[in-house]
């Protein structure tokens, strides 16, 4: 092994680096300092804080709501630990392009899925390290509709969010400066708002095509607002297309946590601490949470906290809170309303591929560039409740033979077919799902390495999601003719989780206010996918990192009047 | 279909080894997938090793020609020796090498039922028939008790064989894919249009 390959990354598949220089194996945040993710090798300065001292706030994950939340608390001037399952990556160094290395990216302890429609965990949908899923997230970067956030009283169906949409929509604005998000002059739908800080991505040929569905539709289609950026900005070289988003981006073009939020909120005072296993959290005397328990370097620890943050997304944080069931609370930390682990909501991902003459090679550029949201806008002409958003795609191979053998092929058909990798198009959606009870996070009699019993998730679709699919696939076939594609075939997929620990304005019928706090146990707060009251039809993580922001805020304001 | 009958004639991803395409830390991913032994298995027992080589032979049938097959069932040896499973199963679905030993043992036993002979000795037609007929969940055995048939073929069998072919370069060469790009990536990025160090497709 040469000197430079010294920092590499673990590779779960072949010899390894010494366990000492293995970042899944031995934490890189430590001793007062934190990798800097910029530059080979180096380190940032970084706080500790003791554990037999109260901390401020003790944050169980680093993705999009666990990072923003620990970097707008720690430059609001609370003291903060971050506590992360996962590895710290040094992208320059550790990613590879690669799939099958960079799985090492993924949550891959077990979870046993089952209901009507099992939902597929894993790669699809959980990251574990410093910055979370959205380190392999597509990086698209959408606002709900407005009039979702109060589904129920201006839509009819669903329940309404706690917190008003002109709220969130400053927090969107906020969270849109911090990751300088690439996007259009001026987007097509929704209210007025200000031009993206960064110009749009070229849209590549797998792009084109909804693009040219849409024209023939006549219907409108945008560049899809990215997070990853157009023009260089700090340390981050400009996106140079190289399509492996998904599986981690080696160039910091990608605005993911790892990359914003996190090295902010180490510079902001806020201690990381990889490779930290948060097993349970502990309820002390007068109600009130005091601490996490929690795996790191071999052995288990107790961090004192003043406040507790879950923040490991919809499976990890219910199941987090059902472990630290108590005499106090027998069926699960701060669940009196019985809601924990409840309302797990996904996106339906449900698309239609084709081929079209022209070289495509969608593995070029960002995986998603082009979208429409006609359905999100538009409430005539449908026979469901919610909305989706078509969006072009580009799979790499691994990912797109799965497309195929999901329709039953294999054999030497499969290999004629993907040898036509490189003509292949479509597009997939984000649809909405409605909240269902009977949806949910629970513990298996299973356990995982660590001793804590595994997560069942369950999940079945409404007969509103079925109608909502149909409409999609039929509506993205119509699209896809238009363009010229040909050889159309249908593909279920879903992406995203959410719910399982809903923010509402009734004790009774969620789990937290709307800043994302306990109803049961007023140091105890939630700040991830979890909270969401319904799904939307967009990506999650802008939402997500906006409640952050906002919830931080609220925070400061609390603490001001002595509420906290 | 024969190699020489290749979409992409020439081109070889790993002639991108020593440019910009290629950062250290893919360079040492790739040579580590490439210096895997066709033959080398831990996990496996010499029967299942048989049985599945000859599965692997049928779910992605390599040219005959080809001077650098994917070695699927040694990748998938080192998947189980790894025990490197997807992060999630279905409740009915063993964990992943429980799973692998025993739908290779239940497919040696449908063999035997069938035709009274091991599956790698069948012709392929006979093997290919077997294979459907598991994907449809219609088979015999005993040995498939316990396991949830149809399910295992797509989402076990199927799956990490797929996996495995396609995350190799000799199947990129074949489907025309980029390969590894980084720091370098791309730049022309519409229809028709393609980088010099990509690919160039045999129009008919
Ligand atoms: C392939 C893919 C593409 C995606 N594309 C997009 C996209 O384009 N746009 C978009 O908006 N969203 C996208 N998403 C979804 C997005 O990444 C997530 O919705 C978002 O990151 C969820 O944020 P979160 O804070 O709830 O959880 P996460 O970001 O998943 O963070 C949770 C963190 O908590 C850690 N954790 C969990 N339990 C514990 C514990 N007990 N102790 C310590 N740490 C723990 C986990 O390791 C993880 O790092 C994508 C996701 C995937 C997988
Ligand atoms: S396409 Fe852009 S964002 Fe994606 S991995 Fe490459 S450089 Fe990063």
């Amino acid at each position: 092994m040469s000197a430079s390959d010294n920092h590499s990354g673990a590779s779960p598949g072949g010899p390894d680096r010494p366990a000492g220089e293995d970042p899944l194996v031995t934490p890189r945040a430590r001793q007062g300092r934190a990798p800097d993710v910029f530059r080979p090798g180096a380190w940032l300065p970084m706080r500790e804080y003791p554990e037999d001292e109260p901390v401020d706030f003790a944050i169980i994950g680093t993705g999009a709501g666990g990072s923003t939340l620990a970097c707008r608390l720690a430059e609001h001037g609370f003291g903060v630990v971050a506590l992360e399952a996962g590895p710290f990556w040094r992208p320059l160094e550790d990613f590879a392009s690669d799939e099958l290395e960079q799985s090492k990216l993924y949550w891959l302890d077990e979870r046993i899925t089952d209901g009507e429609d099992p939902i597929e965990m894993g790669r699809n949908n959980s990251g574990r390290s410093v910055g979370g899923s959205m380190v392999h997230f597509a990086m698209v970067s959408l606002r709900f509709r407005p009039e979702w956030f109060s589904a129920r009283s201006s839509l009819g169906y669903g329940v309404d969010w706690p917190i008003p949409w002109q709220e969130m929509w400053r927090y969107y604005a906020e969270v849109e400066e911090a990751l300088k998000i690439a996007g259009p002059v001026r987007y097509p739908w929704g209210p007025p708002r200000g031009r993206y800080p960064y110009r749009a991505h070229e849209v590549n040929a797998a792009g084109l095509v909804l693009a040219r569905g849409c024209e023939a539709l006549g219907i409108p289609w945008a560049p899809v607002p990215l997070a990853t950026v157009s023009a260089p900005r700090g340390q981050s070289p400009p996106c140079v297309y190289r399509g492996f988003c998904i599986i981690g981006c080696s160039t910091n073009a990608k605005q993911s946590p790892l990359v914003t939020w996190i090295p902010r909120a180490i510079r902001a005072g806020a201690e990381i601490r990889d490779l930290a296993m948060a097993g349970r959290v502990e309820l002390g005397p007068r109600g009130r949470v005091s601490g996490v328990h929690y795996h790191r370097e071999g052995r288990w620890r107790f961090q004192r906290a003043r406040n507790v943050v879950v923040a490991g997304y919809a499976v990890e944080t219910p199941r987090l809170l059902l472990n630290s069931a108590c005499p106090a609370f027998p069926d699960g930390l701060a669940n009196r309303s019985g809601l924990v682990g409840k309302n797990l909501m996904v996106h339906s991902g449900h698309g239609v591929f084709g081929r079209v003459e022209e070289e495509v090679r969608w593995y070029k550029g960002p995986p998603s560039l082009a979208l429409t949201e006609h359905w999100n806008y538009t409430d005539t002409g449908k026979d469901f409740d919610g909305g989706y958003v078509p969006m072009s795609q580009g799979p790499l191979p691994v990912e797109w033979a799965n497309v195929l053998t999901a329709r039953g092929i294999w054999g030497e058909d499969l290999r004629q077919r993907m040898t036509d990798y490189i003509h292949g198009a479509g597009a997939k959606i984000v649809g909405e799902v409605m909240p269902q009870e009977r949806n949910r996070v629970t513990l298996d009699a299973e356990q995982d390495r660590f001793g804590l019993p595994v997560a069942r998730v369950t999940f079945s679709y409404c007969d509103n999601d079925r109608r909502l699919i149909r409409h999609a696939l039929r509506f993205q076939r119509q699209l896809l003719e238009g363009a010229g594609v040909t050889g159309l075939f249908d593909v279920e997929d879903t992406a995203h989780l959410m719910g399982t620990c809903r923010m509402g304005t009734d004790p009774v019928r969620s789990v937290t206010d709307a800043d994302g706090r306990c109803w049961d146990i007023p140091n105890l707060w939630v700040c991830d996918g979890s909270l969401f009251p319904t799904s939307g039809a967009v990506n999650p993580s802008l939402t997500i990192q906006a409640l952050a922001c906002r919830a931080a805020d609220r925070i400061r304001t609390l603490a001001r009047r002595g509420e906290l | 279909m024969a190699e020489s009958m290749h979409r992409f004639p020439g081109y070889d991803v790993l002639a991108k080894r020593d440019t910009p395409s290629w950062n250290p830390q893919t360079r040492r991913v790739i040579e580590e997938r490439l210096a895997l032994p066709p033959q080398a298995h831990g996990f496996f027992t010499e029967a299942e090793w048989r049985t599945l080589n000859a599965v692997c032979a049928r779910i992605l049938p390599q040219p005959p020609d080809r001077a650098d097959p994917v070695p699927i069932a040694a990748l998938l040896d080192q998947q189980m020796q790894q025990n490197r499973g997807d992060g999630f199963r279905q409740a009915d679905m063993p964990p992943l090498r429980e799973a692998w030993r025993r739908g290779l043992a239940a497919i040696e036993a449908e063999a035997r039922l069938r035709h009274g002979a091991a599956f790698h000795a069948l012709a392929a037609a006979q093997q290919d028939a077997l294979l459907h007929s598991i994907q449809q969940g219609e088979v015999r055995a005993a040995e498939w008790q316990g396991l949830p048939v149809a399910h295992f073929f797509k989402a076990r069998l199927l799956h990490d064989i797929v996996d495995a072919y396609y995350a190799h370069p000799t199947a990129w060469n074949e489907i025309g894919f980029g390969g590894p790009a980084s720091p370098r990536g791309y730049v022309r990025m519409g229809f028709d249009r393609r980088d010099p160090w990509e690919a160039v497709e045999r129009k008919p």
